[in-house]
């Protein structure tokens, strides 16, 4: 059974936020790290607090580390050279595995989150930004309390207008494919699969190929713990819009060049399900809109594009060893909303997610690699993801058709990578162990 | 296409080390290493379960992306030698991955479980595998293809294409 009590709750479940903030720590002082540590192991609810009271909550807080804020709070080196290769380097090092090249690359990132000195990040969800500003004020009052600890920077999040569901700044409605955790009490949505072992998701337990193996040690630092890809992506709002108006026009061709793009429209609603015509009603009915296949029911791609985003981003049955690679997502927009007819203003906008997996090689990493932007997926050739892709505008996109394919040359970047770095989520005894490091132990 | 020894032309980190480059052979390996004393038996049934499993399932190297994969055994003069050389579609580090999965799904492994150095902790220590075939894995110094960068999709299209206009000839008699 899965230790409900023990797991950070935001890796089983989604809270009911339409607002939040990210702060980007870092330590300079083990002590003080681990007195911060300490105060906010109380706040950290796990999946059963949240079962109890998500109903009346206004806020729901969790903690996580990157490899160096394990190493300042005093991680002795023997546990710490326990942890995969690839969290160790960090998300920046790998960038090159990543796609993160140009003008996606590290070194123009705009949160300090590609440093060394990146240590932890505190991820609030709130209801509002009333509660949101109280609890970052609390934040405060206890970092002025704790020698060293400082806030690199932080990321306030918005959800979008209309609030009635969760979409991004293109207008896409998000959230719509997760997997399932076995025995965590969900159901998957028609279409969605079997549930997934949960070591697949979370340390500790039996995965898709056995007992779990070669995790971080010991096994109370680990257990019940998961890692995250963080990840903030800049959406150019108008650059899409401009390239809606351009290949379509009509409203209609645009939003079915939008669709293609996606695969599914931007109500939600699958191409392979509503190849013709949106049906919004279909998109918002979550016992229909994931219920689709690709081999069988779309092998060549003329309702849902071989190269589109949730193609890539889930193959499907058209993919190998998927229970393998499978993530969870958490995270918000964040920036102003941009109303359709008004010029793009610059300002930043985008999607701050989270990645959830027990192996961000297996997992995150391939999906970056071999999905997203491999030019040969699915033999396309020369086409990368159209929404997450390194674009460099030598690249195209390819929207099969009968009788001749409409090939759009030249794809622009939608997307910049602004930020990112892997994280490790530690279960709530792990967080208290680590509140327990004794001094000796702490590196500088 | 001539590769130099390192097998890259400049260094570029994947996800479980440097990237080999495509070749106009597309991309593949030459894994070399020595056999474990007295397993040369064992190796050679390693033919017949692979082939039984392909007879029981024609698809069942399909995950792969395989053009052609040749096992040799070869003796120098100190001790057995074994070579596992393929050529395939998909980047060297994601073949390790889907080689080694399917190798726990279907119980293909009695090669290299009689290779020197090959890890007996493998089926549970994926880094280890990896890192044994990216050790014992020799470049190539020279590449060439007939039909250039051609993938094994492509060719089975290609003919499927063939085979759909000599129908479509015949329906015209």
């Amino acid at each position: 059974m899965l230790e409900f009590d023990d797991i950070q709750h935001i890796l089983l479940t989604r809270v009911p936020a339409l607002t939040g903030r990210y702060e980007f720590l870092s330590f300079a002082d083990a002590a003080g790290a681990r007195a911060w540590l300490a105060a906010m192991t109380e706040r950290v609810p796990s999946v059963a607090d949240l079962q109890e009271s998500v109903d009346t909550d206004k806020h729901w807080v969790s903690v996580a580390f990157t490899w160096n804020g394990l190493r300042a709070l005093g991680v002795p080196a023997e546990e710490l050279a326990s942890f995969p290769e690839e969290f160790r380097q960090g998300m920046a090092t790998r960038a090159e595995i990543l796609g993160d090249t140009g003008a996606n690359h590290p070194d123009r990132w705009v949160d300090g989150t590609a440093g060394d000195d990146l240590h932890a990040i505190v991820i609030l969800f709130a209801r509002s930004a009333a509660d949101r500003d109280q609890r970052v004020a609390e934040h405060n009052e206890l970092l002025a309390t704790c020698p060293g600890v400082t806030v690199l920077s932080s990321l306030d999040l918005e959800a979008l207008p209309p609030f009635g569901y969760a979409h991004d700044h293109f207008g896409y409605r998000d959230r719509l494919s997760q997997p399932v955790i076995e025995d965590s009490g969900e159901e998957p949505t028609p279409g969605s699969g079997a549930p997934l072992k949960a070591g697949e998701f979370i340390l500790g337990y039996d995965d898709e190929k056995g007992p779990p193996t070669n995790l971080p040690r010991p096994e109370l630092l680990s257990r019940n713990g998961t890692f995250m890809a963080y990840r903030r992506l800049r959406e150019h709002v108008g650059k899409f819009r401009d390239f809606l108006a351009e290949h379509g026009d009509t409203v209609e061709e645009q939003e079915l060049v939008a669709a293609k793009l996606m695969g599914r429209w931007r109500s939600g609603a699958p191409l392979v399900l509503a190849p013709e015509a949106d049906d919004p009603e279909l998109g918002a009915d979550m016992s229909r809109n994931n219920d689709f296949d690709y081999k069988q029911m779309d092998p060549h791609g003329y309702a849902v594009p071989l190269g589109s985003h949730i193609r890539r981003m889930n193959p499907r049955d058209t993919g190998v060893n998927m229970k393998r690679h499978r993530m969870i997502r958490r995270g918000a927009t964040y920036g102003p909303h941009l109303p359709e007819g008004v010029p793009d203003d610059g300002a930043d906008r985008g999607i701050a997610a989270f990645i959830l997996c027990a192996s961000l090689v297996r997992q995150f990493e391939f999906a970056q690699n071999v999905w997203v932007n491999d030019t040969t997926f699915h033999e396309l050739g020369n086409e990368r993801d159209p929404i997450i892709g390194n674009q460099d505008g030598t690249l195209e996109y390819k929207i099969p058709k009968r009788p001749i394919r409409k090939t759009i040359k030249g794809m622009p970047a939608f997307t910049t990578v602004a930020g990112g770095a892997y994280f490790f989520l530690p279960g709530l005894r792990a967080l208290r162990y680590l509140t327990t490091l004794p001094d000796s132990e702490a590196a500088a | 296409m001539a590769i130099p020894e390192t097998g890259y032309f400049e260094y570029e980190q994947g996800r479980y080390g440097p990237i080999y480059p495509r070749t106009p052979a597309n991309y593949g390996f030459s894994i070399i290493a020595k056999v474990k004393p007295g397993h040369e038996a064992a190796i050679r049934e390693h033919g017949q379960v692979i082939q039984a499993a392909l007879e029981q399932d024609p698809t069942v190297l399909a995950p792969l992306r395989l053009h052609y994969l040749r096992w040799v055994l070869f003796d120098i003069g100190d001790g057995l030698t074994f070579q596992y050389q393929g050529i395939f579609d998909t980047d060297f580090d994601k073949y390790l991955d889907d080689a080694l999965d399917l190798f726990l799904s279907t119980g293909i492994t009695t090669a290299f479980v009689n290779l020197v150095g090959f890890p007996d902790d493998w089926r549970t220590n994926r880094a280890a595998a990896i890192e044994f075939f990216r050790k014992h894995q020799f470049p190539s110094f020279l590449e060439y293809g007939e039909y250039p960068y051609v993938t094994a999709d492509e060719v089975k299209k290609a003919l499927r294409l063939k085979a759909a206009f000599s129908n479509m000839l015949d329906e015209m008699q």
